[in-house]
């Protein structure tokens, strides 16, 4: 039982689980699940209680039983009392104090990441200002290599999204020449097919493989099927970068989305024994969401941030290359307007790379959400700030497969340019290469008759 | 000194492979203001039409025609902004509309309910030309149909509540699809043999993207009326029933 007195008003919360939840800045997913705090007061009492609780607690007191869900005993297995050790006196609200100071580097921050815990993440992202999860991620810098190098402080990478309604390689292969030709591309090229099927999967693979080939680009690639159409490819030696999958915070999420962990061990050893990488052996990319395991009715009266960060926890299991939380996709009923999508994002953004995660998010929205690009435009500019990995790059903003808006090539280029941000370096000096930038990254005009435009069509 | 402002970009010969929004040129490295107000103006089409609502009087007087009577209900949901963060309220029937529905029990086969969904403008502009198509195929081989319901702010799960409190065998929901930034006016249809309340998204099948540019009228009649002798042949609907029907992927 945690409690506070506030004017002679006594709160109670059953439970850490209860707390975290009320203690929650407000969207509508948590008002949905009916966990929510029930008035302004009771919210912020949440989070003056929460602050107040020593980090140790949560080592003590699962939010979902360890007997029921392989996540809290990864969780909890996997915790470093070690690289705890040097936080372990603290109050929620003591770390975040302790995460500002200014003697909190990023190198302390990845010595003591293992002995962080997820939900001790999300606790202290709800009590922090928009401002503050911005100058903490900002401290932060996670690396990852495979065929380049991601996430070095002062580069910004995309990862281009040449989606097509019925998997037309032209019309994909369309896609991908405008993006590279506006810079676009350095996390992956990456492409959500329209159906599963193993032979679909495996034709766009090879589509993506032979540009790559073709016009020697220091990407990867990656089609974003089921990890277990995945490793079917695998096994037929199909061309696979990046190995992907959905997933979220909770065993009964991911047992609705067909995964276990046993299953992403399986497949990351696969993925590994490829041996693609050329600078380093990042394979996997994962996407996670708030809201996924209320929307799987298995959230256990988590609140949606909190299963948000668990899904963190399985994330770092694997070395990913790319973590990217798809923010607005979900819809109003979880994240309803602009506030609620940008607050989220960089709660995301935050407990990933307190985490150490490569943290990349997809800024988008759709059109039953009250959003727009305004709102976009704020959290693209925010999410630049804080250091963001990567973000999605689709032709005009307008994914036409999965009907949703998302971020342009245009607009990584604007990022870039106002924050004087560079793609990775193997790429960038790539684009140099093409003609495609001059050497102080300014994008030039394209030839009629550059090799993209020439030979690149299949 | 370098050029910074394109008016035409190279690769508009690759517009033709896809209604992506490729080769949109750029001003300095931003989206021209031609091509945002372009796509502004999708985005307030859309908008609209989340916001747009069922002209119940204009479809009441063209279901006429049909020479079924029209029942008009509202959900749980009271309002629009609610009913976007509450999908739980929007799969529900308000108690009026539950005390109205208890004169109706006689059986019938199927039951037609029609739905804003997230696009009442879609329903104002083709549920009518999808009926005309639709309810022939059904008379040509006596099926009872119900008399049709009329639904504000539902969800697709409110069809199993009102044709299992019909006594209908089967729930057919013609509702409004989340508009997208090229098409505002799509219908879904959602079925479900044996419909009760409590269903999910296993035990029915979904037709979707209706309207003149998508499927047409006739080529979705041919798909649900499909669909539903299916349903009757084998007394199910869902994932049982999709995986054994060649005819939807031709």
């Amino acid at each position: 039982m945690y409690r506070h007195t506030l004017k002679g008003k006594v709160y109670r919360f059953e439970n850490l689980k209860m707390l975290l939840a009320k203690a929650s800045p407000y969207r509508s997913g948590d008002e949905l699940a009916g966990i929510c705090a029930s008035s302004y007061e009771e919210r912020v009492a949440a989070q003056i209680t929460l602050a107040d609780v020593p980090l140790k607690n949560f080592l003590n007191e699962a939010i979902i039983p360890y007997e029921q869900d392989e996540i809290t005993r990864l969780i909890i297995d996997t915790h470093d009392p070690v690289a705890f050790e040097p936080i372990s006196h603290l109050t929620v609200g003591d770390f975040c104090d302790w995460l500002l100071s200014d003697h909190t580097t990023c190198n302390t921050m990845q010595q003591i990441n293992a002995g962080i815990t997820p939900e001790m993440a999300a606790a202290v992202s709800k009590l922090m200002r928009n401002q503050d999860l911005i100058a903490i991620a900002k401290k932060c810098e996670a690396v990852t290599k495979f065929r380049n190098t991601i996430g070095l402080k002062g580069h910004f990478s995309t990862r281009l999204q040449p989606n097509h309604p019925t998997d037309d390689p032209k019309g994909v292969a369309a896609s991908i020449i405008d993006g590279l030709l506006l810079g676009s591309g350095d996390a992956v090229i990456g492409i959500n097919p329209a159906t599963d099927s193993p032979a679909a999967v495996a034709n766009l693979l090879q589509l993506i493989d032979n540009i790559r080939q073709q016009f020697d680009i220091p990407t990867q690639s990656c089609v974003l099927s089921h990890i277990t159409t995945t490793l079917q490819l695998i096994n037929e030696n199909a061309p696979v970068d990046l190995c992907f999958q959905s997933i979220a915070g909770t065993e009964k999420t991911n047992s609705s989305f067909g995964i276990d962990l046993a299953l992403l061990d399986e497949a990351y050893q696969a993925t590994l024994s490829l041996n693609r990488g050329t600078v380093g052996n990042n394979v996997m990319y994962f996407e996670t969401g708030q809201g996924s395991s209320l929307s799987a009715n298995a959230h256990f009266g988590v609140d949606q941030q909190t299963c948000e960060a668990r899904a963190y926890a399985v994330a770092r299991r694997y070395k990913p290359f790319l973590v990217n939380t798809v923010v607005g996709f979900i819809g109003p009923e979880y994240l309803y307007d602009g506030k609620q999508i940008i607050r989220a994002a960089l709660e995301d953004h935050f407990c990933g790379k307190l985490l150490g995660l490569p943290m990349g998010v997809d800024v988008c929205y759709t059109n039953h959400a009250e959003a727009d690009q305004d709102d976009m435009d704020n959290l693209l500019t925010l999410l630049g700030v804080a250091g963001c990995n990567f973000v999605m790059g689709i032709p005009g903003s307008d994914d036409i497969m999965l009907n949703y808006q998302s971020t342009s090539f245009h607009d990584a280029l604007y990022l870039r340019k106002v924050l004087g941000l560079r793609p990775a370096p193997e790429f960038e000096s790539w684009l140099i290469k093409q003609g495609i930038t001059d050497d102080q990254g300014n994008l030039l005009s394209v030839a009629d008759g550059h090799g993209l435009l020439n030979r690149g069509m299949p | 000194m370098k050029k910074v402002i394109k008016s035409s970009d190279p690769l508009i010969a690759l517009q033709e492979f896809t209604a992506a929004r490729i080769a949109i040129g750029r001003a300095g490295t931003s989206i021209p203001l031609k091509q945002s107000l372009e796509f502004k103006l999708a985005h307030a089409h859309a908008r609209d039409a989340v916001y747009s609502s069922l002209n119940v009087d204009g479809l009441i007087a063209d279901l006429k025609q049909f020479d079924l009577p029209v029942i008009h209900l509202h959900s749980q949901a009271g309002y629009r902004e609610q009913y976007l963060q509450r999908p739980d309220l929007g799969r529900k029937l308000d108690e009026k509309s539950v005390e109205q529905l208890k004169e109706y029990h006689q059986p019938t086969d199927i039951s037609i309910i029609i739905a804003d969904g997230l696009s009442a403008a879609a329903i104002n502009t083709n549920v009518i030309g999808l009926l005309k198509a639709l309810i022939p195929l059904f008379q040509s081989v006596d099926f009872k149909l119900a008399d049709i319901v009329l639904v504000e702010e539902g969800r697709v799960a409110i069809a199993d509540e009102i044709a299992a409190a019909m006594n209908a065998k089967l729930s057919l929901i013609l509702i409004g699809e989340r508009p997208g930034l090229s098409s505002t006016d799509s219908i879904g249809a959602y079925l479900t043999y044996q419909p009760k309340p409590g269903l999910t998204d296993e035990s029915r099948n979904c037709v979707s993207n209706i309207r003149p540019d998508g499927l047409n009228y006739k080529q979705a009649s041919k798909k649900i009326f499909y669909l539903i002798q299916e349903a009757f042949s084998r007394k199910l609907s869902g994932v049982a029933l999709k995986d054994n029907a060649g005819l939807l992927h031709e």
